[in-house]
């Protein structure tokens, strides 16, 4: 028989060693990090006007990361995204072109279901196909890019053929932040209040964790991944309907390639691409550094180019980061292991 | 087998049981993983399910816990009918289960894995990770154990994930708890620990199932024992009226017919030898070599270290201390490349996984080890590869429409044989096959015997591992058995039977020979033979 397995105790982590290990720690310094900086070579980054801009560009960001970080939990992806996020956008075009006085919140509510609806075909195909959700979705994004092409064709509506408060959304503050931050905010605090605190919250962290040990511990893995890619829709709608509020135009194009920005501040944002671990709030925190870089680098005056080579090496880090901390773990695994014998 | 009149002593009411399953079967496709599953459980016992690897006990425990359900039979829990499509309704109906292998949530924090799906819940519904964390806390506490319940799962030793399976199992409070081989990877302290607390689970009136390969902890723990053998019932007894040697009997007691000889072979010289071969923590202190035309099987349960050792000759997992030599010249460690150099063939447990390329054809996975000798120029000529791939299915006989068919498309036998032939094709000295018949028909199994008998025949020497106890007694000049990651008996052809196998095994010898030990047992053998 061999010794006693245990080391001798089982010391409960600290919380501030537990607050410092966090996964979403590297993104917010490194946020933090770049606003210090860029304030520090050109202090007008943060006058209330530019800090207004940093926020409205941030906004839609937001609200996609976290609608793509309750997909991405479940160890399942939506790159259809930037197409759903196109299709909703042109339908309140439409919507507020045929029905001009249409109260804003049914809006809201409408394209919240259509997005819903898009979703709700990502995730039948996905929990019933059997199919990596990446081939599923990345199917759907041209399909969905082809609705709209058809409907669209060479179609725009622009931000004045809009009701004037719909536009006044993204113009309007409130203690100098804008209306449909602040809508981004709260999405992001109800959802990441539902994914720490709620049961099925929970279930969609074990499912990304272990798919198969979720199946044999009893949880419904269909049911959660297919409400996880309707509740990814619906709020890829919501910032649809933003969208057109805050910008100039609506049209075929709308929302193109951004499934990647997406999926990129998910993963900078501390949320693992395989599931299980990571937070909204880190992911949002991931959306508003992709959008603050942009700000800060003209704000310095670093060359457009930078951008998007910076954005790669922080997707970089963040991979590098979490396998280093993982292989970490299985070393002192094996050394546990090995003290047994 | 026994007949009605002498099971009825055991037998008892139904309305009385906690948990009755008779006669269930279940088959994936052609193969039957059980086909009598019968158990009943007591409220208030702790009852034993032993038998064999591959006796269908796990795919019993599946059926209990609602992962598969039966094709046939009648299966009542708590006097009524049970039909579980999935495993939330089991849990309902009261059973719970811990699995052989821990199935844990790794980036869920201890708590959390103890409790998900339940989470006990504080203010406005949310759930309350104080209260969460306390109650795993207590626990730990009950089982005398210090574990943070905070931390991840990920990186905690096997035995801390077991003891959370156990704690999570304690925590449902179940009517039938189902504990599958929950002692394998635990040490001597945490297995009293374990025991203490299922006899208070006991008696609380709770049954539990209680499957293991140590037949010290079922005689201590267990009231009454269910033997089972080829996916069948075999008996019930009650503990204290049975004996260790007349279970082992019970569960190997097959006529061993002439499915599988091995033809005499003339035994050249040492081909491998190993010498005090170490992998910490897998098997330890491993001697043995084996000579050309000789047949070495290599027993013990799933988990012995059988695998492992193969694997550590053949240079794919590194071993700690010790080493391996092929005619004389010692190998170097972790190096499969050297290994087929040296003239070494490994055939692996999981063909499909590890020993074919299932979407290549058949003349590509024949012909994969002989990239390097059809080239020419760097370049693989389809013509020359498609000559050397006739030959080889045509001796080994492997039944295909094509060559160039998907080698998917093949039965499990023809595949084998499939990378069977890839090995001969590199003419090698030793060839290692892992399970060489796993989920072959009956048929083609003796073929692939055959196949292996003629190859002895023709000097290669073969280290066989093997779980069917018939094929390794049918087939193996020598037998090695393993025990928690070492060698504890030899035996040899003529004086190996399936009892001593068994016995051995199970690192139990005491009762079959009170007052000898391994050496002796192997020894004797010699001398008798």
């Amino acid at each position: 028989m061999s010794t006693v397995t245990h080391a001798p105790a089982a010391p409960r982590s600290s919380s501030l060693k537990r607050f410092l290990t966090a996964r979403e720690i590297p993104v917010a310094s490194a946020l933090i990090a770049l606003i210090a900086v860029t304030y520090i070579i050109n202090p007008r980054f943060l006058s209330p006007q530019s800090a207004k801009d940093l926020m409205l560009n941030a906004t839609i960001m937001v609200i996609l990361a976290v609608a793509q970080a309750l997909v991405i939990i479940t160890r399942n992806v939506d790159l259809s995204v930037g197409a759903i996020l196109g299709l909703v956008a042109f339908g309140t075009g439409t919507v507020f072109n045929i029905f001009p006085n249409i109260p804003l919140v049914v809006v809201f509510v409408v394209g919240m279901f259509f997005g819903g609806l898009l979703g709700s075909i990502n995730g039948m195909l996905v929990t019933s196909a059997k199919v990596p959700a990446l081939v599923i979705t990345l199917g759907t994004l041209y399909i969905f890019r082809g609705v709209l092409s058809s409907w669209a064709g060479s179609n725009q509506y622009f931000s004045g053929d809009n009701p004037k408060e719909f536009g006044n959304l993204s113009v309007d503050t409130f203690l100098s932040v804008p209306i449909i931050t602040i809508i981004a905010v709260v999405i992001t605090v109800a959802v990441a209040m539902f994914m720490s605190s709620v049961r099925s919250g929970r279930d969609l962290y074990a499912i990304g964790s272990d798919p198969d040990a979720a199946r044999l511990f009893g949880i419904p893995v269909g049911v959660r991944v297919l409400s996880a890619f309707i509740a990814c829709g619906a709020l890829t709608g919501l910032a649809g309907v933003l969208y057109t509020s805050r910008y100039n135009s609506v049209g075929a194009l709308t929302g193109s390639g951004i499934e990647l920005d997406v999926v990129a501040a998910v993963v900078v944002g501390g949320v693992a691409i395989f599931g299980g671990s990571g937070t909204v709030a880190g992911a949002a925190t991931g959306a508003v550094l992709l959008a603050t870089i942009t700000g800060a680098l003209t704000a310095t005056r670093v060359d457009k180019f930078w951008q998007q080579a910076i954005v790669g090496v922080l997707i970089l880090a963040a991979i590098v980061i979490d396998r280093v901390v993982s292989l970490r773990r299985t070393r002192k695994l094996r050394a546990s292991e090995a003290k047994d014998v | 087998m026994a007949t009605a009149a002498e099971t009825a002593p055991a037998l008892t009411p139904a309305g009385t049981l906690a948990l009755s399953l008779r006669g269930a079967s279940k088959t994936f496709g052609p193969v039957v993983a059980l086909a009598d599953g019968t158990i009943e459980i007591l409220p208030g016992e702790i009852h034993a399910l032993v038998g064999e690897n591959g006796a269908g006990k796990s795919t019993l425990v599946k059926i209990l816990a609602g992962v598969h359900s039966p094709d046939g039979g009648e299966f009542l829990v708590g006097g009524k009918p049970a039909h579980f499509r999935n495993v939330s309704e089991s849990k309902a109906a009261g059973i719970s289960v811990i699995y052989q292998e821990p199935t844990l949530f790794p980036d869920l924090t201890v708590a959390e894995n103890i409790f998900i799906g339940r989470q006990p819940k504080g203010r406005a519904g949310l759930i309350s990770r104080g209260e969460m964390r306390r109650r795993a806390a207590e626990l730990f506490a009950t089982l005398g154990v210090p574990i943070d319940p905070d931390r991840i799962a990920d990186g905690l030793s096997i035995a801390d994930q077991q003891i959370i399976e156990i704690a999570k199992a304690i925590s449902l409070d179940a009517n039938v708890l189902v504990m599958d081989e929950p002692t394998a990877a635990l040490s001597g302290v945490e297995v009293e620990r374990l025991f203490s607390v299922a006899r208070a689970l006991r008696d609380k009136g709770a049954g539990i199932l209680f499957i293991s390969h140590r037949f010290e902890e079922v005689f201590d723990l267990s009231d009454r024992i269910t033997v089972m053998r080829d996916g069948r019932y075999i008996q019930v007894h009650n503990t204290a009226e049975v004996t260790a040697p007349a279970i082992v009997t019970e569960m190997v007691g097959r006529e061993l017919g002439e499915l599988f000889p091995k033809k005499e072979a003339e035994v050249g010289d040492i081909v491998l030898k190993v010498e005090g071969l170490t992998s910490v923590g897998t098997f330890r202190d491993i001697d043995f070599e084996i000579r050309a035309g000789e047949i070495v099987a290599l027993s013990g349960l799933v988990g012995a270290g059988r695998t492992e050792v193969a694997r550590a000759v053949f240079g794919i997992d590194p071993y700690d201390v010790g080493s391996v030599s092929i005619d004389g010249a010692r190998l170097n460690p972790h190096s499969p490349q050297d290994a087929i150099a040296a003239g070494i063939g490994f055939v692996p447990e999981d063909r499909r996984k590890q020993g074919l390329v299932l979407d290549l054809s058949v003349a590509r996975n024949v012909t994969l080890t002989l990239r390097h000798s059809l080239a020419r120029f760097g370049l693989i000529s389809g013509r020359r590869e498609k000559a050397a791939a006739e030959d080889w299915s045509q001796r080994l006989q492997v039944k295909t429409g094509s060559q160039d068919l998907p080698v998917s498309t093949l039965s499990g036998g023809n595949q084998q044989k499939v990378v069977l032939a890839k090995w001969l094709a590199t003419d090698p000295k030793l060839l290692i096959v892992d399970e060489p018949t796993r989920g072959i028909d009956i048929g083609t199994k003796s073929e692939v015997h055959r196949l292996l008998s003629d190859l002895a025949g023709r000097g290669i020497a073969i280290l066989m591992i093997s779980s069917e106890l018939p094929e390794v007694l049918g087939m193996a000049d020598r037998i090695l058995v393993m025990h928690e990651g070492r060698i504890s008996a030899e035996l040899h052809r003529g004086g190996a039977t399936a009892e001593l196998v068994m016995q051995a095994a199970m690192g139990n010898h005491g009762e079959l020979h009170p007052g000898r030990t391994n050496e002796e047992i192997s020894t004797g053998l010699e001398a008798g033979e």
